[in-house]
């Protein structure tokens, strides 16, 4: 079992690498060149590595919010309104903040500013679904588009920085941000997201609410009749993933952005879907998959205008790998079956 | 300035209305087709887009529209192959599934977009248009509704088709079983891979038609991620129809008519964010949910794989 | 007699398990081939191969003189099979007749009238009364049993497999099953009936086989069956489903058989040790529930159990038992009326609060919503006490104190499981069973419900079960028992109530006339 696991990564990955790299053969590029280039840039040069840890923090965070959210039950697809309308509210937060409190106090209730929007964002969705078992694919998909249209309308109507040309929210001072971690460039809020994955990892696993929450994710019936108040366990999963997928949202526009433009989605809500299927919710699992993910995306960025294979290729990748984990997965559940294990 | 109930502005709403709502609808009546038959096609979106690649090509190529819808449909198909194979033959995760073939068609087309046309950016011309007879002359719908693309007269035909087909022939109810009882319909002797298999093809045939119609008829031309969230609109919709083809027309209306309605206010020359009004529909939906709000009634089966004999 | 269909060698394996082995069988035309053995024996693998659900591993079917693979369930159609499964196979969203027209070529019209012909034809050759456009979720499950039967039958079966069709039904419900099954029999047609009640295999069988272990482990012909007095048959049967030698006496052997034997011989429940004197435990004063889509609620139920009274609940399905079970349980709200428990109102509460005074609800929808399948037997044990001392600590998990209960329980229920860890999903229906009981029949129990303990189990895990419930009596909890089977009531109980439309028709004294009363009640007609 122990071996088995590294291997049901490693051979996926092996997998996927390698039929990406034949499309670049047949496009005309140079694979191992690709290949080599993206990871020195990503891992083994200092400057990116550090580029890559901090894009894992809102990937991290986001995974933890879907964690609670899968485990019980609840198909959060609604992410990226969630995320957005968070990083708008702490990026219109914390400018007008830091002149009057401390900066500490500024991005710790920008934080929670943002979680509260992330929250409050869901609750639509989670009440239908609690109360008239709406599928909440649909209600979060469709809170989802509202979101990303209704921070551009704040954006763009309300919170605009008369200052600039594109419509974008003022700017907190890079200076004001999230701290910096041991003089890197990494910020404070990858530590965060670390403690939240694995915050919630434990909860899930070791306390009493994680065990309801799973409950009702396994076997809704189940849970009603072990007398747990499932309207309230619904509400509160949704809240909670919501609001860990707000913080993402804070803590990317606090620590990296300082601001957020007009018509800016990085659409992290939906990719870092997969990752946490591929990791079977496990929070450990997670991380690994965030910082492969995370590396390709800033090997990949780079590599467009290095190596003249676009960035898009990264997506190619991630969907083969998808494939493959699924496929190897299958393949080994067949096995274990014929095994009779 | 113009006024809202103008000629130009009301026609400008309805052309673009119809001409926005078409891929909608396509995808719409594709992802109907499979939810029913048990399947969550989260995919759709990679479906179009793969469909607008191919179809564009096609066009481009052979300068014929038909030519274009045909690529278009059979690449959404073939796409929709890897749903068939790995999901309903395999019983992977429907989810994983669908998104890794959405993520994956973004990248490829991307990448075969930079490699073919990024630095020609080619277009096609306007595609012909069949006004009706008669039907033509009402002022405003005449332009509005009914002068434009064969293909939209088609899609609309094909809505009362399926309608036909749900209601009065043994496929519409073994499409309904599979996705309720998918055993009672493999007891009844009818092989439920099949039959989700056909309705996963038809799924992508129609939403790689959408994107064909999409990048040829509503752009005109190709670009990355052109699609920009018409697939997970036509799942809202065929989720919200239950099980009606008539109700997704009504729904890819409404948003249709919503995306139009941007364009049709600058017409008239009033200047509103565009988001504002795309906010529109999801909050009408989302309203009727709320005070309209009961069980939604999506097939008991969805997103469950069958294997026979299996526990 | 011609036989319609043979198994000859068939052999399956499953992972782990030899589910047939090597097993030869033959199916007579006109006569009623009753297949006996424990959960787990194979019988419904057996079913599944001639339904072409199942490939055997090894081994043909012959059909007509000839050998053949059966690849798929319509191809067993096609060879003049129609199956009822042990599941139920039907869509409930669709009406009678949409079930039973499912399987025509896709795109022809359907043939609304031509199948409304054939559905008049069985409804009379069955004797039925169903409206084919009734949706399915509305019928009661005998009816739906009787569509299931309809739709076996709709392409001229000739050979006609029945999984445990009996299971779910009132004892009207067997008995118009008896009737059809005879008309069928009379025609020429095949059937294997598979049943765990002994009564029903007399009653409607020809001819018995018994499987152990995926074997044949032997049967009584048509001849001997009729020569046999039925308590020879019953020791026959005994004998083969438990692997005796003959004339091994039952007591010596070991394992199941003697255990059964035991508690085939014992009398589970004796009365005389309710003191009547004392105040009851439990009483339920006019309570009524809210309707929910196409369940019965209750109106104005009373009664008052007292502390080791077993309490039957008799009544056909569908009449307000849910409902009842439910309410007492805190799972249901009260709708008017009032529940004491020793003397405190608890008309309020919720499960956790009824729970933690002693109300203990054994519900018959056991995967359903009794167990979580995929979490392990250990977490099962313990789902609805999460949260609470000594398994939790300030909401912290103690999973080993949660482990080392659940081994206790195990070890002492004779719950087969390979650990603690397994998820419960996997057990056998018998041993799901034996997790609830254990959960439930706890050292604090007070009053307990029990919903259709026995259904779906086979006989040895039907004793099981009812012997927990007398020895929770004996230990002084008070028992409400809801059963559809009113031979066992009367075994177990010391009162029976009946339920009708939602309300409790009557209490009669479980004595000699009991069972007359109980059956006039059971129709609607009053007690006297
Ligand atoms: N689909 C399946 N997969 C794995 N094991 C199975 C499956 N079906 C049945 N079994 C196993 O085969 C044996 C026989 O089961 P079954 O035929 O259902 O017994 P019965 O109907 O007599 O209770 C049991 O041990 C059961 O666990
Ligand atoms: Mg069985």
């Amino acid at each position: 079992m122990s071996l088995r696991g590294p291997l049901r990564v490693f051979v996926p990955v092996v997998l996927a690498l390698t039929v990406g790299g034949l499309i670049l053969l047949v496009l005309g590029k140079d694979p191992i060149g690709y290949y080599s280039y993206v990871m020195e840039r990503s891992l083994l040069r200092w400057g990116g590595a550090q580029e890559t840890l901090t894009r894992m923090a809102p990937l991290l965070l986001i995974a933890a919010g879907l964690i609670v959210a899968f485990r019980s039950g609840i198909w959060n697809l609604g992410g990226d309104g969630q995320f957005l309308l968070a990083a708008v509210a702490s990026a219109a937060l914390a400018p007008a903040l830091i002149g009057g409190v401390p900066r500490g106090v500024t991005l710790v209730l920008c934080m929670l500013a943002g979680s509260l929007v992330g929250l409050v964002w869901s609750l639509l969705p989670a009440v239908l679904k609690s109360r008239y078992g709406i599928n909440e694919i649909i209600t979060t998909l469709m809170m989802s588009f509202l979101g990303t249209s209704f921070a551009n309308v704040l954006i763009k109507l309300v919170l605009r920085d008369p200052g600039t040309t594109v419509p974008q929210t003022r700017s907190l001072a890079v200076d004001d941000r999230l701290p910096r971690l041991f003089g890197t460039t990494i910020h404070s809020g990858l530590l965060l997201a670390m403690l939240a994955v694995v915050g919630v990892h434990l909860m899930m696993t070791r306390t009493a609410f994680g065990l309801r929450l799973q409950v009702l994710g396994a076997n809704r019936a189940a849970a009603v009749h072990a007398g747990y108040r499932v309207e309230r366990l619904t509400i509160a999963a949704f809240a909670l993933s919501a609001a860990l997928i707000g913080l993402a949202g804070a803590v990317e526009v606090l620590g990296v952005w300082g601001s957020v433009r007009a018509d800016w989605n990085p659409a992290l809500g939906l990719l870092v879907v997969p990752l946490v299927f591929l990791a079977r919710f496990n929070g450990y699992a997670v991380i690994g998959f965030t910082l492969f993910f995370s590396a390709l995306m800033v090997g990949g960025e780079s590599a467009a205008r290095r190596v003249g294979v676009p960035q898009h290729f990264v997506l190619v990748l991630v969907a083969l790998l998808l494939l493959f984990l699924g496929l190897v997965e299958y393949l080994d559940q067949g096995r274990r079956k014929a095994a009779g294990t | 300035m113009g006024g809202l109930l103008t000629e130009p502005f009301l026609v400008s709403l309805l052309y673009g209305a119809v001409t926005a709502g078409m891929p909608l609808l396509l995808a719409g009546l594709g992802e109907q087709m499979s939810e029913k038959a048990g399947v969550l096609n989260i995919g759709l979106e990679g479906m179009m887009l793969v469909g607008a690649y191919t179809g564009f090509v096609a066009a481009y190529h052979s300068g014929s529209f038909w030519l274009g819808y045909l690529a278009g449909g059979l690449g959404g198909m073939l796409t929709a192959l890897i749903v068939l194979l790995l999901c309903i033959r395999r019983g992977l995760n429907q989810i994983v599934i669908g998104i890794a073939i959405t993520v994956g068609a973004e990248g490829l087309t991307s990448l075969l977009h930079y490699v073919q046309f990024s630095r020609s950016y080619p277009r096609l011309a306007a595609a012909p248009v069949l006004a009706l007879p008669l039907l033509r002359d009402v002022p405003v719908l005449g332009r509005g509704l009914f002068s434009h693309n064969l293909l939209v007269y088609l899609a609309v035909a094909l809505v009362f088709a399926l309608s036909w087909m749900y209601r009065s022939t043994y496929l519409g109810l073994s499409l309904e079983a599979a996705g309720n009882q998918p055993a009672a319909l493999d007891a009844a002797g009818v092989d439920v891979v099949h039959t989700r298999s056909l309705a996963v093809l038809c799924t992508g045939f129609l939403a790689g038609l959408g994107g064909a119609y999409l990048a040829n008829v509503g752009a005109g031309i190709f670009v990355p991620f052109m699609t920009g969230g018409a697939g997970v609109i036509g799942i809202v919709l065929a989720m919200l129809a239950r099980g009606r083809p008539l109700m997704v027309m009504v729904g890819a209306a409404l948003f249709g008519a919503s995306l139009a309605m941007t364009t049709a206010l600058q017409v008239a020359g009033i200047d509103i964010p565009t988001d504002v009004v795309q906010m529109l529909p999801f909050a009408v939906v989302m309203a009727v949910l709320v005070v309209f709000g009961r069980h939604s009634m999506l097939p008991s089966a969805l997103g469950t794989p069958y294997t026979r004999g299996e526990r | 007699m011609s036989i319609v269909a043979a198994l000859s060698g068939i052999t399956k394996r499953y992972p782990g398990v030899v589910a047939l082995d090597a097993v030869s069988l033959e199916f007579h035309a006109g006569e009623v081939h009753v297949l006996l053995g424990e959960n787990g024996a194979g019988k419904s693998t057996l079913v599944s191969v001639l339904a072409g659900m199942q490939q055997p591993d090894e081994g043909t079917v012959i059909i007509g003189g000839n050998p053949l693979r059966i690849a798929s369930p319509r191809h067993s159609i096609q060879l003049g099979i129609g199956t009822v499964f042990q599941r139920p196979s039907l869509v409930l969203s669709l009406t009678v007749i949409e079930n039973l027209m499912l399987g025509g070529s896709w795109l022809r019209r359907l043939a609304r009238a031509a199948a409304l012909r054939r559905f008049r034809e069985l409804a009379t050759l069955l004797g039925t009364h169903l409206d084919p456009d009734a949706p399915l979720a509305g019928l009661s499950l005998g009816e739906q049993q009787q569509v299931e039967i309809m739709r076996a039958l709709w392409r001229d079966a000739k050979l006609l497999l029945l999984d445990e069709p009996t299971s779910m039904l009132t004892p009207q419900g067997v008995a118009d099953l008896g009737r059809m099954m005879r008309n069928l029999r009379d025609r020429g047609v095949a059937l294997i009936l598979i049943t765990h009640k002994l009564g029903e295999a007399y009653e409607f069988g020809d001819r018995i086989s018994v499987l152990r272990l995926g074997k044949v482990a032997g049967g009584i012909d048509p001849e001997a069956l009729v020569a046999m007095e039925e308590s020879g048959r019953t020791a026959t049967i005994i004998r083969l489903m438990f692997g005796l030698e003959a004339g091994e006496a039952a007591t010596t052997a070991g394992g199941h058989a003697a255990e059964l034997a035991i508690l085939l011989g014992r009398k589970i429940h004796g009365p005389a040790v309710v003191d009547r004197s004392q105040p009851p435990v439990l009483r339920v004063r006019e309570a009524s529930t809210r309707a929910e889509f196409a369940e019965t609620p209750l109106r104005k139920v009373s009664f008052e159990l007292w502390s080791s009274e077993v309490l039957g609940i008799a009544g056909v399905d569908g009449n307000g038992q849910k409902h009842l079970a439910e309410m007492i349980a805190g799972q249901r709200a009260v709708h008017g009326g009032a529940l004491e428990l020793g003397g405190i109102d608890i008309t309020q509460g919720g499960v956790p609060e009824r729970r933690g005074r002693g109300v203990r609800y054994v519900t018959d929808d056991r995967l359903g919503e009794g167990t979580v399948g995929a979490l392990p037997v250990a977490t099962n044990l313990v789902l609805k006490e999460v949260g609470a001392p000594p398994w939790w600590h300030h909401g912290i998990t103690d999973w080993a104190a949660i482990h080392a209960h659940a081994r206790v329980l195990i070890e002492r229920n004779d719950i087969r499981t390979p650990s603690a860890l397994t998820p419960a999903g996997k057990l056998s229906g018998g041993n799901v069973q034996k997790v609830l009981l254990a959960r439930e029949l706890d050292a604090e129990a007070r009053v307990a419900i029990l919903n259709k303990p026995t259904h779906g189990l086979d006989l040895h895990n039907q004793r099981l079960a009812l012997d927990r419930i007398g020895t929770a009596a004996a230990r002084g909890v008070a028992l409400l028992v809801i059963s559809t089977d009113l031979d066992e009531l009367i075994e177990i109980s010391d009162r029976i109530g009946v339920m009708f439309g939602g309300r409790l028709a009557g209490i009669v004294d479980n004595d000699a006339g009991a069972i007359d009363r109980v059956r006039r009640l059971m129709t609607g007609a009053g007690a006297t």
